[in-house]
């Protein structure tokens, strides 16, 4: 909407041409994204250096670059962009090129429709949830891409293993997602997130036993589906050299890399919105101080900067319980790995689908009863309605 | 799950993909050195492996034959770079018996102590790399951690943290330091609680359990059919320990201390103190079981190590001289295995009477657990072979020497 307005003004007060104003608005939000996703990256390259530092009791990590580390990552940048940039001669220097760049769009492009907080998004999609899943399955190409046109056998493998592991835990992800999906009756990522509102029962996690499940299948998906340990089979260091890394240096690697940091973020930023009522915190703080639209729009926008800050943290828990999954886990073997998705999470989400199913014809009210802020008008989520009332 | 392990024949036949030919290593992060291995795979299932070494051969044998016993010390320091100090002793005690020397009972309980320290260094190395073949990265860090303490034990006694030439035919070099007995000490209860935290984060870890137990299995015929021995051959369930088994000087080394030969016998692991259980998915002679050994081992060292202390505190006589670089050597031939960390160490030596011997010869423990990779990794997945080779503990250095 904002975005619209400002173009809109562009155009009225100064005469834009209509495609130059929108345009012009439409990269100023892309940079901001691009900024934003870049900077994550380089926020998690430290946390994860940190995480791992404090969990294998490290002096070097905890100790080295400047206060709290912050040189660390700026180092590893210049060193990354310094770097030879090698093309092997075997390689498909075209395809190889062109990797590194899909993967990043496809993690990208998810940030387009990622809502930040009520109503902070770029592209406001009435279908979002439709649109991550499907993009961030796109991310998988450049993988396969680059191991298959790297020229090496190890990185023919790893881009092997990743399909076959990601193509097949994109299903349970699916079914993961629909669930919180069916139960808010809308694929509106705003719309999601604004129904969880109030206090922290009001969390899609909370609203019935299966839903609780399914977040945890959900976010074992999602470590498997990122490729992070001990899902890592695509890169498997001890098996596969570096899998479909094994060619890749400096900057090619590290557009790699921000992808898979990204699409972490990414990733666990729609579960937040979807389990963890996104940019409603466990105490609805910002309705308590009166941060809302209806008393002042300042308020209301102050309100909304601290939703983006409890989105932005839920998010970065998530990764963060990632990262110590990653340094505490072995990995698993390619059968094992299929065996989980295919054997266990695929007819454990069906399942959690039936009975969230059931559960919201029985009883749409969800397991806890709504509370709403104190002295907050909180509108009725469509789910709570009488059937009746639903049009049913 | 467990992966049927098919014929590989049925495979090529079953699955008409093509086979690929592929060289892991000798600059694979897993081949713990400069191991090659060439593989026939065909998807994932691998149904040939052909180790080829001699990547770190430095002729160490044939300087043996060219220098004095003890100027080759330093030579045997780099056979198995984890425990030099083991390597020492093989081939300090194998000189002493062409020479018919006895050690004083202190140097004896030294030699127990650093010995049995410099095992529970390379169990360690062992454990962490394997949870690194594995994929886990943090329990590396951890056994190298506790690693540092005993070389910084090792830096006290002899200057040198990786290539100790400590123990020298005739006797050792030094005695031990002032305040090392103390230092000793509280790097072994140091120890002793790190070992729950790795058995929590590597043998009861369900990952872990479900990526060795059933893995890589080495039955104990085929065990001492390629003549495996440590805890590979204890990981089939042989109770064969050089220490208790070995020959009169290299038994005797041991002969008053209290200790049990690790292996599962019976049904059963000697048990004095709490392990984790073996989980039901486990098969003797599978790589959780020659890790499980090796763990096992380990907190049996901190035992021996402690016995030693005691010993050697109550011990009056003082440590023994080593003989001179110029000692003549009597003509004749001695042969000893002695029980390294990873198997047995056997050294060869025919004296002509002059100082310089007539022949030095090896034999590497490494080398022999390393020739059951073929047979036992047929059929397996390529992940399957880190894993299996990670639980042979190989060391290169003392595969080529």
């Amino acid at each position: 909407m904002r975005e619209r307005m400002i173009a809109e003004y562009l155009t009225t007060r100064y005469g834009l041409p209509g495609w130059l104003a929108y345009g012009g608005v439409a990269l100023v939000q892309c940079l901001i994204l691009l900024g934003i996703m870049m900077f994550a990256a380089a926020l998690f390259t430290w946390m994860e250096r940190k995480v791992a530092g404090r969990i294998q009791d490290r002096l070097g990590p905890t100790r080295v670059g400047g206060r709290f580390g912050w040189l660390q990552s700026v180092a590893d940048g210049i060193k990354l962009l310094a770097k030879e940039d090698l093309i092997p001669k075997e390689a498909d220097a075209v395809l190889f090129r062109l990797a590194p760049y899909i993967s990043f769009c496809a993690a990208f492009c998810v940030y387009l429709v990622l809502p930040f907080s009520n109503g902070w998004v770029a592209q406001h999609l009435n279908v979002g949830v439709f649109f991550i899943v499907a993009v961030a399955g796109l991310e998988v190409f450049g993988v396969i891409l680059g191991g298959y046109s790297s020229g090496s056998k190890w990185s023919l493998y790893g881009a092997m293993r990743e399909a076959a592991q990601v193509v097949s835990y994109e299903v349970p992800l699916g079914l993961c997602v629909v669930i919180p999906v069916m139960v808010a009756g809308t694929l509106d990522l705003v719309a999601i997130g604004n129904m969880q509102r109030g206090w922290g029962v009001n969390w899609l996690v909370f609203h019935n036993p299966f839903l609780f499940i399914t977040f945890f299948i959900y976010a074992l998906c999602t470590v498997a589906s990122t490729n992070r340990a001990p899902f890592d089979l695509a890169e498997a260091e001890s098996e596969l050299v570096a899998g479909f890394l094994t060619e890749y240096s400096g900057f090619r690697w590290s557009v790699f890399f921000m992808a898979e940091y990204g699409s972490m973020y990414a990733m666990s930023g729609l579960g937040s919105i979807l389990f963890l009522g996104g940019w409603h915190g466990p105490i609805p703080v910002a309705e308590m101080l009166g941060l809302t639209y209806a008393n002042h729009a300042v308020l209301g926008w102050l309100g909304d900067l601290l939703g983006a800050c409890n989105f932005l943290f839920k998010a970065f828990l998530g990764v963060a319980s990632m990262m110590w999954l990653r340094w505490t886990l072995p990995r698993l073997r390619i059968d094992q790995v299929m065996t989980t998705c295919l054997k266990y999470c695929v007819p454990l989400a069906a399942a959690m689908f039936v009975g969230t199913m059931l559960w919201t014809y029985a009883l749409p009210g969800g397991l806890l009863p709504r509370s709403t802020p104190m002295g907050a008008v909180a509108e009725a989520p469509p789910w709570t309605a009488p059937r009746a009332a639903r049009g049913e | 799950m467990a992966v049927e392990r098919v014929d590989p024949e049925l495979v090529e036949f079953d699955v008409r993909t093509d086979e690929m030919l592929i060289n892991m290593g000798p600059q694979h992060p897993s081949t713990h050195g400069v191991l090659r291995l060439v593989l026939r795979t065909d998807g994932e299932v691998v149904s040939s492996v052909v180790p080829h070494i001699g990547y770190l051969h430095r002729c160490a044998e044939k300087i043996g034959e060219n220098v004095s016993p003890r100027q080759w010390i330093p030579y045997t320091d780099r056979m198995d770079y984890l425990a030099g100090m083991n390597m020492n002793l093989g081939w300090a005690m194998t000189v002493e018996k062409l020479m018919g020397l006895e050690v004083s009972e202190k140097t004896r309980h030294v030699r127990v102590m650093v010995c049995e320290l410099n095992r529970i260094a390379s169990h360690l190395v062992a454990a962490g790399t394997y949870g690194l073949d594995l994929g886990s990265f943090t329990p590396f860090l951890y056994c190298f951690r506790e690693r540092e303490k005993i070389l910084n034990l090792f830096e006290a006694v002899c200057g040198a943290r990786l290539t100790y030439s400590y123990i020298v035919p005739g006797g050792l070099i030094a005695d031990l330091p002032p305040g090392w007995l103390e230092a000793c000490e509280r790097c072994l209860s140091e120890l002793e609680a790190v070992v729950p935290e790795l058995h929590a984060v590597l043998t009861s870890n369900e990952i872990f359990i479900r990526r060795t137990a059933g893995v890589g299995v080495l039955s104990p015929e085929m065990a001492i059919d390629y003549g495996c021995s440590g805890p590979v051959l204890r990981g089939s369930g042989v109770k064969w320990d050089l220490r208790r088994d070995g020959q009169p000087s290299v038994a005797g080394m041991y002969e008053d201390y209290r200790f049990e030969v690790i292996a599962q016998a019976g049904g059963s692991y000697p048990r004095d103190q709490e392990y984790p259980p073996v989980p039901p998915a486990a098969v003797l002679g599978d790589c959780w079981h020659r890790f499980y050994v090796r763990m096992l081992e380990v907190v049996q060292s901190i035992g021996l190590v402690r016995q030693a202390m005691e010993k050697y505190r109550r011990s009056a006589d003082a440590v023994s001289e080593p003989i001179k670089i110029t000692q003549k050597l009597p003509r004749g031939e001695a042969y000893l295995e002695t029980e390294a960390p990873k198997g047995q160490m056997g050294f060869l030596v025919i004296g002509d009477g002059t100082a310089i011997p007539w022949r030095v010869r090896a034999r590497s423990s490494s080398f022999c657990n390393l020739s059951v990779l073929p047979e036992i990794s047929r059929g397996c997945l390529l992940a399957d072979i880190p894993a299996i080779l990670g639980s042979l503990d190989i060391v290169l250095g003392e595969i080529d020497r």
